[in-house]
C-alpha cells in the first residue's frame, strides 16, 4: 500500500469527497483524508477551498495528523488570512504542552504562516520559547525571530527579540548558538549598516567553543560570520586560525570551503616570515584537492573558488597540477573549469606536462572544450616564454590536423603570439597561409589577414593573398573589414609600387560603398593620411605595437581581494561581487582584506583602519570646520587685504581660531582643554593642526628646523574608486612655493596614459601652476611620484570646511573625483614677521570679539625652540618678554591673501604647557 | 536561505515542489528548462543559474534533478551539500531514489523535507534522528500502522538531537555486537598511449556497520597512519586525539555510517594494478580498421583482479565492429558507439584479449579523435596503498563485539587514452 493511491483520484467530484471524508467521525478515515490532500498540494493541485475542514482536524493528539495539518496551514494560510486566525488558539496552547517536540513544531510553523495577522499572537509565545528550558525549543525559537523578521522587521525590533538573540549568542548549547548566529547573519543582510552582530574578541571566543560542537551546518555560519571579524592584530589572527584548521577535515565541503575563508582571509594579517604562515599554506593545499573528488556540482563551486585562490596564493597549490588534468567523462562545466587553473598554474617547471596533456585534449569530441584547450595552448606560450617555442610547434601540429575548428582557433593564437614575440616565429607563416582556404569564422580570418598585414614585406604573395579576401568584401563581417582595410594600407606602405591599385580599390570600398561609420572613418583617415603625408602614414600605420600583457584575463587585484572575502558564497562563482547582481542592492558591503598589523604595533592599531571598515570611505571622511570661522572669511574675502591689519580685523579673529584649534588639536598632547573663551568649535582643521603638531614634536627635531613640516602621504584616491589608479599625496611648502606631492599607482591591469589634473575653486585660490607631468606611460603595478607646483592666483571660492580642495585627476580610462583638505601652514608667506611697532598698535586695536584663547598641555619645549620650530613654518616671533617666570612669545603669521594673524604664547617653565593668550 | 525545491525528471517535469519560505512560482524552473535543453547531456546542466530574482542550485543524480531555488547570498556548497544529502536521506529510507518510489511516499518524503529544513535552514539532516523523527516505511509498519491505527511519526524529542553525541540515539541494544569496517579504496588514474600513468590517486573511505549496545567507546589504531595526510572524518572522531596521536578514537552512530574518507595524492606513487595494451588504428583509405586490446595484472601484490569490465566510446565513424573476445562477453550498440566488454576474472596465465576489425564510414577520413578506454576493475582483500588497521579496541562497555575489517580496492575513473 503506498501513497501513489492518494494521486489516482481525478474524478470530478474529489473535492467534495475529500470534504467529506475530512469530517467524517473517524480518526484513520479524517488521516487518510488530509494525507490525501497533502499529496494533491505537493504535485500543485488548489485544495485551498478545503480549509476550514482541513483546519477542523488540527486539535488532535494524533501528532502526525498534526504535523500534516501544520504542514498544509503553511501552505495554504496566505490565501486565507482570516481563516488561519482559527487556527491561533491551537497554536497559542500547543507552545505551552509538555512536550518539547510539540511546542518547538507549534512555534516553528506559526511562524511559517505568513499572516500579519497571525504575527501579532505570535509574539507572547516566542518570547516565551526563547526562554524555554529545552534547548531544541530555544533554538528553534532563534530561527522563528528571522521568520517574524522577514514578515514584519519593526515588530521584531519593538519587541525586543533582537536583543534576545543576541543573548543567545552565549547560551550554553552549540545548537542554539549556531542557530542564533544564523538567524542573526540572515536579519543583518537586509540591514547592511545595523550592527547586529557586533563582534568582539570575547563573543568570538563563544563562536569558536560552540564552532567545535555543533552540526555541520552551525559550522558553517559561524565561518562565515568570523569570516567578517577583524582581529585586531596577527597574533589574535593566528590564534583564530589555529582553532579553525581542524574544520578543514570535516567530511562536509561547504564546512571546509567556509574554513578556507576565513584562513585566506585572515591569512593576509599573518608576516610572511612566520613559521606559522607556511605551516598554514601547507595545510591549505590538501583539503582544495580533496574537494575535486567530490559531485561535480561540488567540483564546480570548489573549481570557481579554487580559481581566485590560485590567482591571489599561487603558492598553495603549485605542486598541485596534476589534480586539474581533466577527465574524458568530467561534465563540461568542470573541463572549462579544470582548463582555466591549468593555465593559471602553468609554469617552466611543469609546463611539459601541461602542454601534452592540452595537446591530448584538442583531440576531444567536444568542440567547445577543443576551442578552449587550443586558446589555452597560446595562452600558455604568453604566459610562459620559455615555453613559447614548444607551443607554436604544438600548434603547428594541431593544424597538421586539418581539423576546421582546431586549425582556425590556433591561428587566431598565433596571431596573439605574434603580437608578444614580434619577428621571432615568421617561418610559421607559410603553413598558415596553406590554411587560408578553409577559414571561414570571422575571428580567424580577421587574424590570419592581420599576420600578413604584419609581414607583408615577408610574404611574397602577399598582395594575391589580400586581394583574394578582397573580393567578396561586402560579405565579411566588420571586423574582417576594417582588419583587411589596415592590412592592405600596411602593405602599400611596405610595397608601395605594386600594390597602389589595390589600396585605392578598398579605399574607395571602404569610403564609398560602405554604410558601416567605423570602416568610413578608417578610410578616409587613412586616405587623407595617404594623400597629404606618406611619411606620417607610415608612422602611424606601421608604428610600434605595444606589447600584449602576458594575464589579461586576470582579475583585478583589487577586485580579487575583494572577492577572496567572498569565498564559498555566489559571489565568488560568479567572480564578481554581490554589490554586481545582488538585487536592488541589499545586503551589500564592501568587504576587504584586512590590513596587515603586527603586534608590537598594536598601540597604534585603532587608528589603522577600523575594523572591516571599508578602506573606500576614508576620502569622504572629513574633519569638520567651525561654521563661525567659515562664514568670518567670507565676509571679508570682497575687499583685497594688503597690510592694514585693522581692516582685516573682523577676519582675524577667525584665522586665529583655526591656528589654534590646529595647534591644539594635534599638538601631540593626549589630552587637551578646549578654552571656555573660544567662540568657535575647537574641533577645527585637522590637515593643519596635524602640520602644528609636529612642529612642536622633538623626535623630528633636526629636520623641522631645515623646512616647513610635511606631513605624511596619505591616500587621497583609492584604487577601488578610480578603477585601479591609486594617489597617494601631501602638501609642501619649501622656500616660497607651495607644491602638491603626488604619488600615482597603477593597480588596474592595463597601461595608464595622458594624466591631467585640475582643482575646484577654492578658498584661498590654490590652483597647479602647470600640468601634471606624467613622462612614460603608467604600466601595471608600477608607481611614480611628483611634485605640483600651486600658485595661489586661482579663483577664490569659500569652501567648507574652509581647506577643502576639490581635486579632479583624468586619465585615459575616465575622469575620477576626490577632495582632501590642505594643511593650512602651507599659506604661510615668508615675509609674515610683523614690525614691532605695528604689532603692538594692531593688537590693542583687535575688538574683543575676535579674541581667542586656549591652552595646549605637554608640550615639552622651552620658548627658543618654539619659536625657532615655527619660524621654520613661517610663523614668526615678533618679540619676547618674561613675565613673573612665565616666557611670552608674541607671533605673526601672514596668509597668501594678505590676512595677518597675530598670536600671544605663554610658556609656563615648570609645567609645560602653553597659553596662547590670543591674538589679532 | 534554501526557499523552494523542485524535483524535476529527466523529461522535464516538476513532479514535487516544496516551500520552505513563501511561496516561489514553479515558472521559475523555466530557466533550468531553458538550461537543460541547451546542454546535450543531463550531466552538463550547469549546478548554478542565475535568473532574474533567483538563483538555481541543482544537483542531477538517478536521473533526476534536485533544484534548490534561493533568493539571498548563500554559500552555493551549502545548498549543493545540503541536496545531496536530501538524495542520501531518501536512498536510506525507500531503498532506491526514483520518481516512482518519491511519488509512491509523497507523504513521508514531504515530511522527511520538513524536518529537514525550517524557514531555510538545516533543522535534522542525520539520518539516525530523522528515523527517529519519521520512521521509514516498511512493508510490515504499514500493515500495522493500517489496524492499530498508529502513524509513522514518532512523539518522543529524538534523545540524539542535543546530547553530546547527537549521531547516537541512547537506549541501543544487540543481543550480537558487531563491528565491521570495510577500508574501500578507489584508483583514479589516467594512463597515456604509451602505458604511462599521467595522473593517479586514491580516494579512500573507511565505511563501518556498527552494531553495538549502549555506548560503546572506540579505537581504531593504523599499522602506517602517515599514508592519511589529507583526510575528511565523520564529526564523531575526536579530532585532537588524531592529531596528537594518529589514532581513531570515537563513539560510533549506531548502524551505517563514514567514518572517514582520505585522499592520497598524485604525489605519492601510486601503484597501478592493471595495463591495456591496445592497438586500435584507422587508415585513411581503408573502410576497414583494427581493434585489439588486451588486459593484464600489473602490481596486484598477488591478488586476483576481477569484475572487470572495458567500456570505450568509439568515434562517430565507425559503423560496426566484428571482435573475438578471448574471455567473456562483449557488445557494442552502432547508435550510441559504446563498446563495452565483460571481462570477468584476469587469469594471468592466459590474458584475455579483444580482436577484431572496424567497418567505417566508406570515404569519410579517419576519425579526429582516438577512443579513451575507460576500465572497471575489482581486488578483493586489498588496499593498494598499503593502508593496514592495526587494532581496534572498545571500551565503556563491558561486552566483547565481534570485530572483522575488510580491504577492497576498485577502479574509479580509471581512463587509458589510445
Amino acid at each position: 500500500m503506498t501513497d501513489s493511491k492518494y494521486f489516482t483520484t481525478t474524478k470530478k467530484g474529489e473535492i467534495f469527497e475529500l470534504k467529506a471524508e475530512l469530517n467524517s467521525d473517524k480518526k484513520e478515515k479524517k488521516k487518510e483524508a488530509v494525507k490525501k490532500v497533502i499529496a494533491s498540494m505537493t504535485v500543485g493541485k488548489d485544495v485551498s477551498a478545503l480549509f476550514p475542514d482541513v483546519v477542523n482536524c488540527m486539535q488532535t493528539d494524533n501528532l502526525e495528523l498534526k504535523k500534516l495539518v501544520y504542514l498544509y496551514l503553511m501552505n495554504y494560510a496566505k490565501s486565507q488570512p482570516d481563516m488561519a486566525i482559527m487556527a491561533v488558539n491551537t497554536f497559542v496552547k500547543d507552545c505551552e504542552d509538555p512536550n518539547p517536540l510539540i511546542r518547538a513544531l507549534a512555534v516553528r510553523t506559526m511562524g511559517c504562516i505568513r499572516v500579519d495577522k497571525i504575527t501579532e499572537y505570535l509574539c507572547e509565545p516566542l518570547r516565551k520559547c526563547l526562554k524555554d528550558e529545552d534547548p531544541y525549543v530555544r533554538k528553534t525559537a532563534a530561527v522563528c525571530v528571522a521568520k517574524l523578521h522577514d514578515i514584519n522587521a519593526q515588530l521584531v525590533e519593538d519587541q525586543g527579540f533582537l536583543d534576545t538573540l543576541k543573548d543567545l549568542i552565549s547560551d550554553s548549547n552549540p545548537m542554539v548558538v549556531a542557530n542564533a548566529v544564523a538567524a542573526l547573519s540572515e536579519i543583518a543582510e537586509s540591514h547592511p549598516s545595523s550592527n547586529l552582530l557586533d563582534l568582539n574578541p570575547q563573543s568570538i571566543n563563544k563562536l569558536l567553543t560552540a564552532l567545535n560542537e555543533c552540526t555541520e551546518w552551525g559550522q558553517i555560519f559561524i565561518l562565515d560570520c568570523l569570516a567578517n571579524y577583524t582581529p585586531k592584530d596577527d597574533r589574535e589572527a593566528q590564534s583564530i586560525c589555529e582553532r579553525v584548521t581542524p574544520r578543514l577535515s570535516h567530511a562536509n565541503s561547504a564546512v571546509v570551503l567556509s574554513a578556507v575563508k576565513v584562513l585566506m582571509k585572515f591569512m593576509e594579517m599573518l608576516s610572511k616570515d612566520l613559521d606559522y604562515y607556511g605551516t598554514l599554506l601547507k595545510k591549505l593545499a590538501p583539503p582544495l584537492v580533496t574537494l575535486l573528488s567530490a559531485e561535480p556540482e561540488l567540483q564546480y563551486v570548489a573549481l570557481r573558488n579554487i580559481n581566485l585562490i590560485v590567482q591571489k596564493r599561487p603558492e598553495i597549490l603549485k605542486h598541485e597540477m596534476k589534480v586539474f588534468f581533466v577527465k574524458y567523462n568530467d561534465p563540461i562545466y568542470v573541463k572549462l573549469e579544470k582548463l582555466d587553473i591549468m593555465i593559471r598554474l602553468a609554469s617552466q617547471a611543469n609546463i611539459a606536462q601541461v602542454l601534452a596533456e592540452l595537446k591530448e585534449y584538442a583531440t576531444e569530441v567536444d568542440v567547445d572544450f577543443v576551442r578552449k584547450a587550443v586558446r589555452a595552448i597560446g595562452r600558455c606560450a604568453i604566459k610562459v616564454e620559455q615555453s613559447a617555442e614548444r607551443c607554436v610547434s604544438t600548434l603547428l601540429d594541431l593544424i597538421q590536423t586539418k581539423v576546421n575548428y582546431v586549425v582556425q582557433e590556433a591561428i587566431v593564437v598565433i596571431k596573439d603570439i605574434f603580437r608578444k614575440y614580434p619577428n621571432k616565429y615568421e617561418s610559421v607563416i607559410a603553413t598558415l597561409c596553406e590554411n587560408l582556404d578553409s577559414l571561414d569564422e570571422p575571428e580567424a580570418r580577421a587574424a590570419m589577414i592581420w599576420i600578413v598585414g604584419e609581414y607583408a614585406e615577408r610574404i611574397d604573395n602577399a598582395d594575391e593573398l589580400l586581394e583574394s579576401f578582397l573580393e567578396g568584401f561586402h560579405d565579411e563581417s566588420t571586423q574582417v573589414q576594417l582588419q583587411l582595410l589596415t592590412a592592405i594600407v600596411k602593405l602599400f606602405l611596405k610595397k608601395p609600387t605594386e600594390t597602389q591599385e589595390l589600396v585605392q580599390q578598398v579605399l574607395s570600398l571602404a569610403t564609398q560603398d560602405s554604410d558601416n561609420p567605423d570602416l568610413r572613418d578608417r578610410g578616409y583617415i587613412y586616405w587623407r593620411l595617404l594623400s597629404t603625408d606618406p611619411v606620417a602614414a607610415k608612422e602611424v600605420v606601421l608604428a610600434e605595437k605595444p606589447l600584449i600583457s602576458e594575464e589579461t584575463d586576470l582579475i583585478e587585484p583589487t577586485l580579487l581581494d575583494e572577492l577572496i572575502c567572498y569565498i564559498g558564497t555566489l559571489a565568488s562563482v560568479y567572480h564578481k561581487p554581490p554589490s554586481a547582481f545582488v538585487e536592488g542592492g541589499r545586503g551589500v558591503v564592501h568587504k576587504s582584506l584586512p590590513p596587515r598589523t603586527a603586534s608590537n604595533e598594536s598601540t597604534e592599531s585603532p587608528e589603522t583602519a577600523p575594523a572591516g571598515a571599508p578602506s573606500g570611505e576614508q576620502p569622504d571622511v572629513i574633519p569638520s570646520q567651525g561654521d563661525l570661522l567659515g562664514d568670518l572669511l567670507n565676509l571679508d574675502l570682497g575687499p583685497p587685504v594688503s597690510g592694514p591689519p585693522l581692516a582685516t580685523s573682523s577676519v582675524q579673529m577667525g584665522a586665529v581660531d583655526l591656528l589654534g584649534g590646529g595647534l591644539d588639536s594635534l599638538i601631540g598632547a593626549p589630552n587637551f582643554v578646549t578654552p571656555p573663551a573660544a567662540t568657535a568649535p575647537a574641533n577645527l582643521g585637522a590637515p593643519m593642526g596635524s602640520g602644528l603638531s609636529d612642529l612642536f614634536d622633538l623626535t623630528s627635531g633636526v629636520g623641522a628646523l631645515s623646512g616647513s613640516y610635511v606631513a605624511p602621504k596619505a591616500i587621497w584616491l583609492p584604487a577601488m574608486k578610480a578603477k585601479g589608479l591609486e594617489i597617494l599625496g601631501t602638501f609642501t611648502r619649501q622656500v616660497g612655493s607651495i607644491s602638491m606631492d603626488l604619488q600615482l599607482t597603477n593597480k588596474a591591469l592595463q597601461v595608464m596614459t595622458d594624466f591631467a589634473i585640475q582643482f575646484n575653486r577654492n578658498s584661498f585660490g590654490l590652483a597647479p601652476a602647470a600640468p601634471l607631468q606624467v613622462h612614460a606611460p603608467l604600466s601595471p603595478n608600477q608607481t611614480v611620484e611628483l611634485s605640483l607646483p600651486l600658485s595661489t592666483v586661482g579663483s577664490v571660492m569659500k569652501m567648507e570646511p574652509l581647506n577643502n580642495l576639490q581635486v579632479a585627476v583624468k586619465n585615459n580610462i575616465d575622469v575620477f573625483y576626490f577632495s582632501t583638505l590642505y594643511p593650512l601652514h602651507i599659506l604661510f608667506v615668508e615675509d609674515g614677521k610683523m614690525d614691532r611697532q605695528v604689532f603692538l598698535a594692531t593688537w590693542k586695536d583687535i575688538p574683543n570679539e575676535n579674541e581667542a584663547q586656549f591652552q595646549i598641555r605637554d608640550c615639552p619645549l622651552n620658548a627658543e625652540a618654539v619659536s625657532s620650530r615655527l619660524q621654520s613654518s613661517n610663523i614668526f616671533t615678533v618679540a619676547k618678554r618674561t613675565v613673573e617666570g612665565q616666557d611670552m612669545l608674541y607671533q605673526s603669521l601672514k596668509l597668501t591673501n594678505g590676512i595677518w594673524v597675530l598670536a600671544e604664547l605663554r610658556i609656563q617653565p615648570g609645567n609645560p604647557s602653553f597659553t596662547p593668550r590670543s591674538c589679532p | 536561505m534554501i526557499h523552494s525545491l523542485f524535483l524535476i525528471n529527466s523529461s522535464g517535469d516538476i513532479f514535487l515542489e516544496k516551500h520552505w519560505k513563501s511561496v516561489v512560482s514553479r515558472s521559475v524552473c523555466d530557466y533550468f528548462f531553458e538550461a537543460q535543453e541547451r546542454a546535450t547531456e543531463a550531466e552538463n546542466v550547469p549546478p548554478v543559474i542565475p535568473t532574474p530574482h533567483h538563483y538555481l542550485l541543482s544537483v542531477y543524480r538517478h536521473k533526476i534533478f534536485f533544484v534548490a531555488v534561493i533568493q539571498t547570498e548563500v554559500p552555493p556548497l551549502f545548498v549543493i551539500e545540503f541536496l545531496h544529502r536530501v538524495v542520501d536521506t531518501f536512498q536510506d529510507y525507500f531503498g532506491v531514489c526514483s520518481e516512482p518510489v518519491i511519488k509512491d511516499n509523497v507523504v513521508v518524503v514531504y515530511e522527511v523535507l520538513e524536518e529537514m529544513l525550517d524557514n531555510g535552514f538545516p533543522l535534522a539532516t542525520e539520518s539516525n534522528i530523522l528515523k527517529e523523527l519519521i520512521k521509514p516505511p516498511t512493508i510490515l509498519r504499514t500493515v500495522v500502522n493500517t489496524i492499530t491505527g498508529s502513524t509513522n511519526v514518532g512523539d518522543q524529542l529524538p534523545t540524539g538531537q542535543l546530547s553530546v553525541v547527537p549521531w547516537r540515539r541512547t537506549g541501543v541494544k544487540y543481543t550480537n555486537n558487531e563491528a565491521y569496517f570495510d577500508v574501500i579504496e578507489e584508483i583514479d588514474a589516467i594512463i597515456d598511449k604509451s602505458g604511462s600513468t599521467i595522473t593517479a590517486e586514491i580516494q579512500g573511505v573507511i565505511d563501518a556497520c556498527v552494531k553495538l549496545t549502549g555506548m560503546p567507546d572506540l579505537t581504531l589504531s593504523f599499522m602506517n597512519p602517515r599514508l592519511l595526510d589529507d583526510v575528511s572524518f565523520h564529526p564523531c572522531v575526536r579530532f585532537k586525539r588524531w592529531e596528537s596521536e594518529r589514532i581513531l578514537s570515537f563513539i560510533p552512530p549506531d548502524g551505517n555510517f563514514r567514518l572517514l574518507s582520505y585522499h592520497v595524492s598524485a604525489q605519492n606513487l601510486v601503484a597501478i594494478p592493471v595495463y591495456v595494451k591496445h592497438n586500435i588504428s584507422f587508415r585513411d583509405s581503408s573502410s576497414l580498421g583494427r581493434f585489439e586490446i588486451t588486459v593484464g595484472p600489473k602490481q596486484t601484490m598477488g591478488k586476483i583482479v576481477e569484475g572487470v569490465i572495458v567500456t570505450s566510446q568509439m568515434p562517430k565513424g565507425v559503423l560496426n565492429m566484428s571482435l573475438t573476445p578471448s574471455q567473456g562477453t562483449h557488445t557494442f550498440d552502432p547508435v550510441t558507439k559504446m563498446l563495452s566488454w565483460d571481462v570477468g576474472k584476469i587469469n594471468p596465465q592466459k590474458l584475455p584479449s579483444l580482436k577484431g576489425t572496424m567497418s567505417l564510414q566508406a570515404g569519410a577520413s579517419k576519425p579526429d579523435e582516438n577512443p579513451t578506454i575507460n576500465l572497471q576493475f575489482k581486488i578483493q582483500q586489498l588496499a593498494i596503498s598499503g593502508l593496514k588497521v592495526n587494532r581496534l579496541d572498545m571500551y565503556g562497555e563491558k561486552y566483547k563485539p565481534f570485530k572483522g575489517i575488510k580491504y577492497m580496492t576498485k577502479a574509479g575513473k580509471f581512463q587509458v587514452r589510445t
